[in-house]
């Protein structure tokens, strides 16, 4: 098992995590966690892709990388502010709750 | 006869000639201002009325003075007035009015007898509630008769005779709730149409003759000898010539207004009108028309004729007249009803009329005309004011005794009595009838309607001396007391007396004035006159036959006390003859199993038609687009409608189904979103090996 392998399949790994997390919590928080640690698990094969790949020398890889985590700190401010308003307003952080934007 | 120069004729027109429409059409435009008067103006409408027709004779005075002025001097003064009414292409259709002696005459007595039938109205017409429309009527039928006596235009005269006829009809079916009077204004309007229909034929024919249809127009006029030339000229199958088919044609629609035979059924009907229009239209003015018209064609009906000679024409009219003289006579005879008897004796009078013209000329027939109106309105008022104060009783059977009772009533009444009789010398019947009689004896053609009218004569002797001996003599069997009439009715029964009486001198053989001026001759006073062979032998023999129907009158009737309830002195003497002759000798019978039932057989069928035929063909198209619509509705409801909910319906129901995709959980949005993934990744997976 070559190297790359390896950290394809913990980001496979991570990824089915956060995907599990993300679609069986009821929480909004742990939800947006869930998310999170997709997210980190695309960065992961970012990199492992970049420092196993044919131009390990250019930076392409960590600047996506670099992009992505930015990209999803905004994301998490924005995902926790409104976790935070919708709290607010219905008093809970359920997400089964919140099912009124329906056809 | 006294033999003078014809006179020149003049022609140019007179101030007074011009303004001579005024005359009918001031009566008219009162007629119109009383038609918007409130039903209680009952003043307002009765100075219109009066008003109105005294200045209309004031103005007919001025035109009669204007052409008696003339005649002194002279001239034979006929004016007239033309002016074209409409262009047609090339043809004209021209109108006129004109002033000679005839008009001029008969516009005096129209309007003066017309005056004094209208004061008299207000008394007899005082408790009807309708007064304002009574004399609404009656000012439209003077303004009517007006103009048919100063048409100078065959047209214009058709048109204000049938103002006329409408206005009669009005004012028979005055009192229209009783269903006698409304079917007596049907029968008149009905019956004078028939010779109306005759008379517009005529009409039509004259013109397309001639081209004009004004009687005087300078030369160029239908009654002028340039044109006769033509009408003679001209031939209309049967031996006749244009002429006398024309004046055949105008005849009849003569006679149906004047109810000769066999058209005179109207006429005693119409006496359910009030009497006052009985006196003024049906006897004295509108009847007389017909004679008017007659006279007003003469040159047209005499066309043709050699010296001394006569035409078919006239010799139809003489014959009608006199036979129409002779069996009304017969008719009134026998009737109870007060107005009846008058109303018969006007159509045996009108006969008279015909009868003269047809034999001795145009101022033959108009003197019996115009003494006629005098005398017979008179007697028409007189019997008015009776049944005014018998309480509306019209049977003779149920009056009597009221010479005591009535005296202002009872003298006029006898005075017109006499007249209508011709008693001799004194009243102007004598001369009038004599003179009809004198003609009828020189007749080429034979002596029959002689004869005809001799025994009318004495006919008309004994139903008026029947009339007066149940009326004014005798003992009172009505009901009630009978009362004499207020002053407002008496005081025109006193001046019609006197002209009934004073006309007879302007006509007697000593000094013939009327005959002359409407002849255009010279009068002078001569007694020479009487010397004529045979007329002295002439006025013994009618005035024997006047005092033997005079006698055997009061002979059969005078001074008895009959009761109410008892027959007829004639009806127990004779009862056939009598039942024959109170039944006006069935002719309205006749009518009614002929004439009526062959149009009543045609409406039927008309109405069956209608019903069946035409009605059917409609009823048919109307169910077959009846279906058709019924069909396109279910169309629409079940197809088009139909199709377009179900459309909308399963749209619905994919949008509800769509809508159930869209929970709001956005959980499970994200699962679908990783289960596509995954699809996706197997779909790649699957087409990159293959």
């Amino acid at each position: 098992m070559t190297p790359l392998a390896g950290y394809l399949l913990v980001a496979a790994l991570l990824f089915a995590i956060g995907l599990a997390g993300a679609l069986t919590r009821r929480n909004a928080i742990l939800v947006l966690i869930g998310i999170e640690l997709m997210l980190n698990a695309a960065n992961l094969n970012l990199i492992a892709f970049w420092r196993y790949g044919p131009h390990p020398e250019a930076l392409t890889g960590m600047m996506f990388a670099i992009f992505s985590i930015a990209v999803a700190a905004a994301e998490a401010a924005v995902g926790l502010g409104l976790v935070i308003s919708i709290h607010r307003h219905a008093q809970t952080a359920d997400l089964d709750e919140m099912n009124r934007m329906k056809g | 006869m006294i033999e003078e120069a014809v006179f020149t004729p003049q022609l140019a027109a007179s101030p007074i000639a011009g303004i001579l429409w005024l005359v009918p059409a001031l009566p008219i435009v009162a007629s119109g201002v009383i038609a918007l008067l409130k039903q209680p103006r009952r003043k307002a409408a009765a100075s219109f009325s009066i008003g109105s027709l005294a200045c209309s004779l004031v103005l007919a005075l001025v035109a009669f003075a204007h052409v008696l002025a003339g005649w002194m001097h002279g001239q034979a003064v006929r004016e007239t007035v033309n002016f074209t009414w409409l262009h047609a292409g090339g043809t004209n259709v021209d109108l006129g009015w004109v002033l000679d002696p005839l008009s001029a005459v008969m516009l005096v007595m129209v309007s003066f007898v017309g005056l004094l039938i209208f004061i008299y109205s207000i008394g007899y017409m005082e408790h009807d509630e309708n007064f304002t429309r009574f004399f609404c009527f009656l000012s439209l039928f003077a303004g009517a008769m007006l103009g048919v006596v100063i048409s100078n235009s065959l047209l214009l005269l058709f048109m204000c005779w049938e103002l006329v006829g409408l206005t009669s009809y009005l004012l028979i079916g005055f009192w229209y709730q009783k269903p006698s009077a409304s079917a007596a204004a049907k029968k008149a309007f009905l019956t004078t149409r028939v010779g109306d229909i005759f008379f517009l034929l005529g009409m039509v024919w004259l013109f397309s003759q001639t081209g004009t249809l004004l009687f005087y127009n300078g030369g160029a006029g239908s009654m002028e000898p340039g044109a006769l030339a033509g009408l003679l000229a001209a031939p209309a199958g049967l031996g006749l010539t244009a002429a006398g088919a024309i004046g055949l044609l105008i005849f009849a629609g003569a006679a149906g207004k004047s109810g000769q035979l066999p058209l005179h059924v109207w006429l005693p009907d119409a006496m359910e009108g009030p009497t006052p229009v009985s006196a003024l239209i049906h006897a004295a003015t509108m009847v007389a028309a017909g004679v008017y018209l007659i006279a007003r064609v003469y040159p047209l009906m005499q066309a043709g004729a050699l010296t001394g000679g006569t035409t078919v024409a006239l010799t139809v009219v003489t014959w009608v007249g006199a036979a129409t003289a002779l069996f009304a006579a017969l008719i009134a005879v026998a009737q109870n009803d007060i107005k009846r008897i008058l109303a018969y004796s006007t159509v045996s009078q009108l006969g008279y009329m015909m009868a003269g013209l047809g034999m001795g000329g145009v101022a033959v027939g108009m003197f019996h005309l115009i003494t006629h109106a005098f005398f017979k309105a008179l007697l028409f008022m007189g019997a008015g004011s009776v049944i005014h104060g018998c309480h509306e009783e019209q049977d003779v059977r149920r009056m009597g005794g009221l010479k005591g009772d009535m005296p202002l009533t009872f003298v006029p009444y006898a005075v017109g009595m006499l007249a209508l009789s011709g008693f001799p010398l004194l009243f102007s019947g004598f001369w009038s009838k004599d003179g009809i009689l004198e003609a009828a004896q020189h007749w080429d053609l034979g002596h029959g309607p002689f004869y005809m009218l001799v025994c009318g004569a004495l006919l008309t002797a004994f139903y008026m001396t029947r009339q007066m001996s149940y009326v004014f003599f005798g003992n009172w069997r009505g009901q009630g007391h009978a009362h004499e009439s207020p002053k407002v009715m008496t005081m025109p029964l006193a001046i019609l007396a006197f002209f009934a009486i004073a006309l007879g001198a302007l006509g007697t053989p000593a000094w013939p004035w009327f005959r002359a001026f409407l002849d255009d001759r010279a009068a002078e006073f001569s007694f020479e006159g009487f010397h004529e062979p045979g007329l002295l032998a002439l006025m013994a023999t009618s005035s024997l036959v006047v005092f033997l129907g005079l006698g055997l009158g009061w002979w059969v009737y005078g001074n008895k006390s009959p009761q109410a309830e008892e027959p007829d002195a004639l009806e127990s003497a004779v009862p056939p003859v009598w039942a024959v002759l109170h039944n006006k000798f069935y002719v309205d019978e006749l009518y009614g199993v002929t004439v009526i039932a062959f149009y009543s057989g045609w409406a039927r069928v008309a109405d069956w038609l209608d019903r069946w035929v035409w009605g059917g063909a409609v009823t048919l198209v109307a169910v077959l687009f009846r279906g058709g619509a019924h069909l396109s509705r279910l169309c629409d409801v079940y197809w088009v409608n139909g199709g377009f909910d179900k459309g909308c319906e399963e749209l619905a129901n994919g949008g509800g189904l769509l809508a159930r995709v869209q929970s709001g959980r956005v959980q499970s949005y994200l699962r679908l979103l990783a289960l596509a993934v995954v699809v996706l990744a197997a779909i790649l997976i699957w087409s990159s090996r293959g």
